[in-house]
């Protein structure tokens, strides 16, 4: 198998686990679900490291023979720049994941069940 | 290099550990009780995950990484810490373009790296486009939900002329440029195929109205998977791949759910416009007589009354009821009265908003029900309390063949014995219909503002 057609395995086993797992999420929590998935999708942050943490040396940027990618510089920028869109999600899914699904206590029953007067 | 800690199953085994911890995370969301831990696992996924990319050949200079980690840090943080409940689905939006951008940004890098070390091939080419523009349209279109969300742009439909067939060119463009970009792997027609898609993403957005957000919201949760899934083929990284396999059926379901919410197609609401014609239909009914009733009638009839059902709709958290909600709930409690809250899927702004609205004023979840939980209920329910809700009761969903809303699943608050609404005015509700709730014999109507009335029953009450 091609390691595209490998992919497209994983791909698609995924989208079925996927399927199931989020079927069992009970509805009072589809917010915070939300804010979750929302917080992993920014698993693209291993693609913006595997960006920004390239020696811009080794791509032949620095000549300016017309390679036509522009400074190094600018290539550490953009991928600064993916990293940090993409720590925002994380930081900002889960903390206000972690918000939400806080306030979903069963309170340990802060008004006394008095018994019914009629 | 080949030493078995830097052998590519060594990160591939961690990558696997790190998918597990996100799957395992999901799940623990199907119950309140484990929810907490289930978002503490996807956490320490993504460190697992983070870490061991740090580890990886490529990797030499960190300095960018750092800033990058650490800018995130401190802008997201104080902001996820002070966000209202309330601007929830717009905080989810500006995530969702970040994603996006990121995804564009990723695709961009990847193409200049792979092209520097001649890696460049055709399948490689076609992912790297696919992925770049998945992300863009993920990226304009969360930009324009997010302007919409935050009322920086009108939320009612914004409809260009002949907007189907621009958007078709534009996808014709897209592929145009794809195959542009095979022939010749350069920078420029890959940024033109990206600049198409953003427009794409702009005009996809526009033209659908402020009542079908939450299912845009669940849609562009979805595309930020998919943008994510489509960066894992660019890098042959599995776990991007499943990890946006996850988040994109993720929101492909919740968008489903809202749909059957609102007795919605996809396409549909898709193709836009909801809203745009509804303001008419209040009109002709207006002449027909309600009545009205007084807090302390209200109060009176409770305190009578062995079991009550609250619908809460978004109007209350407008009105920022939720704490004399809290407070009505507490009294009627302590009384003995069975008391309970019933929430329709589309209460709120996006999925389950309105669960996290009650949630955070302390009403505790096991008195919080869903539609089809309790909707055999209400014909043995005393008294009903709508508040700050309006289209989710319509009976006219139900009875009604020529209402907008006709199919739409509704709450069944009509049967109960007695039925309060509370309303600012007879202004009809967000989808602009009038409610046939309002003339029935069984149904009043308590005017003002959601707060006050409620307060004002709750001191009634004694």
């Amino acid at each position: 198998m091609s390691p595209t057609m490998i992919g497209i395995y994983v791909f698609v086993l995924s989208c079925f686990v996927g399927y199931h797992v989020i079927w069992g999420v009970t509805p009072a929590l589809h917010t915070p679900l939300m804010a979750v998935t929302n917080a992993i999708s920014a698993i693209v942050i291993v693609g913006a490291i595997l960006v920004a943490g390239v020696n811009p040396d080794q791509l032949g940027l620095v000549g300016a023979d017309g390679t036509g990618f522009g400074p190094p510089l600018a290539f550490q920028l953009l991928g600064f720049l993916a990293v940090s869109l993409a720590a925002i999600n994380i930081f900002g899914g889960f903390v206000v994941s972690h918000r939400m699904l806080s306030m979903f206590k069963k309170k340990p029953k802060s008004v006394p069940s008095a018994p019914p007067q009629k | 290099m080949d030493s078995p800690v830097d052998s590519p199953d060594f990160f591939a085994s961690f990558y696997l550990v790190a998918t597990v911890l996100f799957i395992l995370g999901l799940k623990s969301l199907s119950h309140p009780k484990t929810a907490v831990r289930g978002n503490l696992l996807a956490m320490v996924g993504m460190t697992v995950a983070i870490a061991t990319t740090l580890r990886a050949p490529e990797v030499q200079v960190y300095t960018w990484i750092a800033a990058g980690i650490v800018a995130g840090m401190v802008i997201a943080v104080p902001l996820a810490l002070k966000i209202k409940m309330t601007a929830m689905p717009q905080l989810v939006a500006a995530l969702h373009s970040f994603v996006g951008l990121s995804a564009v940004l990723i695709a961009v890098g990847t193409f200049i790296t792979h092209s520097a070390h001649h890696e460049l091939n055709g399948t490689l080419e076609i992912e790297l486009a696919l992925g770049s523009a998945i992300g863009a349209v993920t990226f304009s279109g969360s930009v324009i939900a997010f302007a919409k969300l935050q009322e920086l742009l009108r939320s009612s439909p914004l409809l260009l002329p002949g907007r189907h067939w621009i958007n078709m060119g534009l996808v014709a463009g897209i592929g145009f440029f794809v195959f542009q970009f095979l022939a010749e792997p350069t920078l420029f027609p890959f940024l033109v195929l990206t600049l198409l898609a953003l427009a794409l993403g702009f005009l996809l957005v526009l033209p659908i109205g402020g009542a079908d957000m939450p299912v845009v919201v669940s849609m562009l949760n979805s595309y930020s998977g998919w943008a994510a899934s489509a960066t894992g083929f660019t890098l042959s990284n599995h776990l991007l791949i499943a990890t946006g396999a996850l988040v994109g059926s993720s929101g492909a379901i919740l968008s489903y759910i809202m749909c059957i919410a609102m007795n919605r197609s996809f396409v549909s609401v898709i193709l836009g416009g909801f809203g745009a014609t509804a303001s008419d239909a209040g009109a002709a009914t207006a002449k027909k007589n309600v009545q009205s009733a007084a807090p302390d009638d209200v109060a009176f009839m409770l305190d009578n009354a062995s079991k009550v059902i609250i619908v809460p709709g978004y109007g209350l958290a407008v009105a920022q009821a939720q704490h004399a909600a809290k407070e009505l709930f507490e009294k009627l409690h302590r009384k003995g009265i069975d008391i309970r809250f019933a929430i329709h899927p589309v209460a709120g702004r996006m999925p389950g908003h309105m669960n996290v609205l009650l949630a955070e004023s302390e009403i505790p979840y096991d008195v919080v029900f869903e539609m089809e939980e309790i909707n055999n209920e209400f014909s043995t329910t005393d008294v009903v309390l709508v508040i700050g809700a309006n289209d989710v009761v319509n009976p006219d969903a139900k009875n009604n063949r020529s209402s907008p809303l006709y199919g739409m699943p509704i709450l069944d608050a009509y049967k109960a014995h007695r039925v309060y609404v509370f309303k600012r005015s007879m202004k009809p509700g967000y989808a602009g219909v009038d409610n046939a709730l309002f003339y029935y014999d069984n149904c009043s109507l308590v005017f003002g503002d959601a707060k006050a009335s409620t307060q004002a029953i709750v001191n009634a009450l004694g």
